[in-house]
């Protein structure tokens, strides 16, 4: 089966699309510190503003240009699903909500799903279209995410989802909530097959999408600002009646309190997740001996194979395999987390002692 | 007993016959017709009212206080109940209850969201509104019943997880996604019943079962009326639209293909008829337990991913 369609090159048609809609607006306001900011070099600086570092929302169509290679990826189709399963209407009927909102954003529903390559790593991305009745994830976007996963465990890729959602979709009831699993289970299918699931939480990551897939990452990254909880801030004031502490729910509070491993600008987005693919991607790749995949992501399995050898030599050979994978600055990281504590019985010179301790605290973590 | 709008005849009535059954003795004959010619008026409003319960009416029964909760079936239901408590982490969580015992013979973990009965327990309960330790305490125990061998039943009765500044702080996203984890991934059958209120992503963290059932009047819905008549009918007050258009009746969501089975309440709802209702949810629990059994657990967690899977399609 084809699951490839056209071939892409948003970077261009991003900035036709962005010219087309805003002729008479050259200027807008950041909406952090009021500076002003002219939509050219806004846009060169993927629309985070060049006086204070505030990140503007982004297109889904810009997002993936920021995070595969030279902005090239193929989208994947994802087969339709039984649309307004509950026919629903409150002051409008969901089916038109629906046209509107494809209409406005030519897409079947709240997703694109691609494929390509971060810093050279091949990877599947599933990320949400936010102006798309506000990213809600229906049954559409549950398929979306499973023909994401389905995609990267036959590509042998990473699996990134990036969310940019309010929640489940109230207009298709308990079938969006029902997502919940079914994502999950989606998910579960990269990580059987030992493949990186990397979540990169944008603004705003809320409700059933924040309390499903998003928060079962192998790595969790945040833009920084991004708006990220299970309830809503008004529900919750309303319960504790108290003023909310400062910069609640933001990536950085999340950040503090556990559960996100970190707060990436967008501008170094693609080069850490390319690294952190690298690194995860041992069991996805042949073991090369002689470094020819200049991967330093197969020396682990080097390492314990050959257990007597010297230690030292061995930890020059990962951290030169590493700088040539260019990933120079991590190749200390590299020689103390891959090197086993029993990889040798004999004295323990001083190179030995740092794999050592290297060894007990991998083993720890 | 607190009363329902739409029962007001009908408790009317009940009071009636109560006064009549006090006055006793002086009248002989003629009261006992008076009181036989109201029960039979009781009965035929019963039924009138009941056979055509709008969906409006079915959410307020299914948080009906006197409806049985968590505890009640726990302790009709399961020999040697045994609870354990805590997450081993930050805290107990008493939102959801669970622990170890006997479902007709057979050993087994149970789990429920407990709302509790009186102000009291209201408040140890939280009113059922678990925190992430409540979770993360049912992960552990999903976790036991993996180890051992057991059999899951959950009770599912919640408007939802706690909206807390603590319950934030402490991962409720986390806490509830590693739960619906922990449900696929465990390789023993989990049964589902919602016996009162299915409160979206705070239910279904326990609900992600081989088989779920739901009491007759009981509800499961992805947003409370009242939440979704605000957001999109901008006011809680068309809270009784918002509950048609959410299909969130065991009826709709059988017909939606997302629950197993319905449970009959006997007529009147299950806050008449306590022990009946309880009898009929165990009748079920062992139905759902005996379909799954000989199933291995790679059989299991196919059986929940294939069933979770064609949700949507
Ligand atoms: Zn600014």
């Amino acid at each position: 089966m084809n699951w490839l369609s056209n071939f892409i090159r948003p970077k261009i048609s991003s900035l036709v699309g962005a010219k087309k809609d805003v002729p008479d607006n050259l200027w807008q306001k950041c909406p952090s510190c009021d500076g002003m900011l002219f939509h050219r070099d806004l846009s060169e600086a993927q629309n985070v503003c060049y006086h204070c570092g505030h990140h503007l929302p982004v297109s889904v169509t810009e997002r993936l240009a920021i995070l595969f290679d030279d902005g090239a990826y193929k989208e994947i189709k994802v087969r339709p699903v039984p649309v307004d399963p509950l026919r629903f209407k409150d002051r409008k009927r969901y089916t038109d909500r629906l046209k509107e909102a494809q209409a406005k954003t030519k897409r079947a529903d709240a997703f694109i799903v691609a494929e390509g390559t971060i810093k050279g790593q091949k990877a599947v991305i599933m990320a949400f279209d936010f102006a798309f009745m506000g990213g809600s994830m229906g049954a559409a976007v549950g398929e979306a995410i499973l023909v994401g996963a389905q995609t990267a465990v036959a590509h042998k890729a990473a699996f990134v989802v990036v969310p940019s959602s309010g929640g489940a979709r109230m207009q298709e009831g308990m079938v969006s909530l029902m997502q919940m699993p079914r994502s999950i289970i989606a998910v579960n299918m990269v990580k059987d097959a030992k493949l990186p699931y990397i979540v990169l939480l944008t603004d705003p990551t809320t409700g059933g999408v924040s309390a499903s897939f998003a928060m079962v990452g192998d790595v969790h990254i945040a833009e920084p600002g991004a708006m990220i909880g299970f309830a809503g801030k008004r529900v919750i004031q309303e319960t504790i009646r108290e003023a909310l502490p400062e910069g609640f729910q933001t990536a950085e509070y999340l950040l503090q309190h556990g559960m996100i491993d970190m707060v990436v600008p967008r501008k170094e987005l693609a080069d850490t997740m390319g690294r952190i693919i690298e690194i995860l991607m041992v069991k996805a790749k042949p073991y090369s001996p002689k470094g020819k995949s200049g991967s330093g992501s197969g020396l682990g399995k080097f390492v314990k194979g050959k257990a007597n050898g010297a230690v030292e030599d061995k930890a020059k050979a990962a951290g030169a395999v590493a700088k040539k994978a260019g990933i120079a600055a991590k190749a200390k990281a590299i020689k103390e987390i891959a090197l086993p504590r029993e990889l040798s019985n004999e004295k323990p010179n001083d190179a030995q002692e740092n794999v050592q301790q290297a060894g007990q605290e991998a083993r720890a973590a | 007993m607190s009363q329902l709008e739409f029962e007001k005849p009908i408790l009317e009535l009940e009071a009636k016959i109560i006064e009549l059954q006090n006055m006793s003795g002086d009248a002989g004959f003629n009261i006992a017709d008076e009181i036989s010619r109201l029960r039979q008026k009781t009965d035929r409003l019963m039924v009138q009212t009941y056979s055509k319960l709008q969906p409006d009416q079915i959410v307020q029964v299914a948080r009906h206080p006197e409806r049985p909760h968590a505890l009640n079936y726990i302790e009709a239901i399961i020999e040697d109940y045994t609870p354990l408590s805590g997450d081993r982490n930050f805290a107990e969580d008493d939102a959801i209850v669970g622990g170890l015992g006997r479902f007709r013979g057979q050993s087994c973990v149970v789990i429920g969201h407990e709302k509790g009965h009186d102000t009291q327990t209201r408040i140890k309960h939280n009113f059922g509104m678990a925190r992430p330790e409540g979770y993360r305490k049912a992960q552990r125990l999903m976790d036991m019943a993996d180890q051992f061998g057991l059999p899951v039943i959950t009770l599912i009765d919640t408007a939802g997880a706690y909206p807390g500044v603590g319950a934030e702080e402490r991962g409720q996203s986390e806490a509830i996604a590693r739960s619906i984890e922990k449900c696929l991934r465990i390789g023993t059958p989990i049964v589902s019943v919602v016996i009162g209120e299915g409160g979206s992503g705070g239910a279904i963290a326990i609900a992600t079962a081989n088989k779920i059932y739901m009491l007759q009047h009981s509800i499961y819905s992805v947003i409370s009326p009242e939440g979704c008549a605000s957001i999109l009918w901008r006011s809680a007050t068309h809270a009784k639209d918002a509950a048609i258009a959410l299909r969130l009746t065991a009826q709709d969501l059988k017909e939606l293909g997302l629950v197993d089975g319905i449970i009959a309440e006997p007529l009147g709802g299950a806050h008449r008829h306590k022990q009946d209702t309880i009898n009929s949810v165990a009748d079920y629990i062992e139905k759902g337990l005996k379909e799954l059994s000989g199933l291995s657990p790679d059989a299991l967690r196919k059986h929940r991913s294939d069933k979770f899977i064609a949700m949507g399609r």
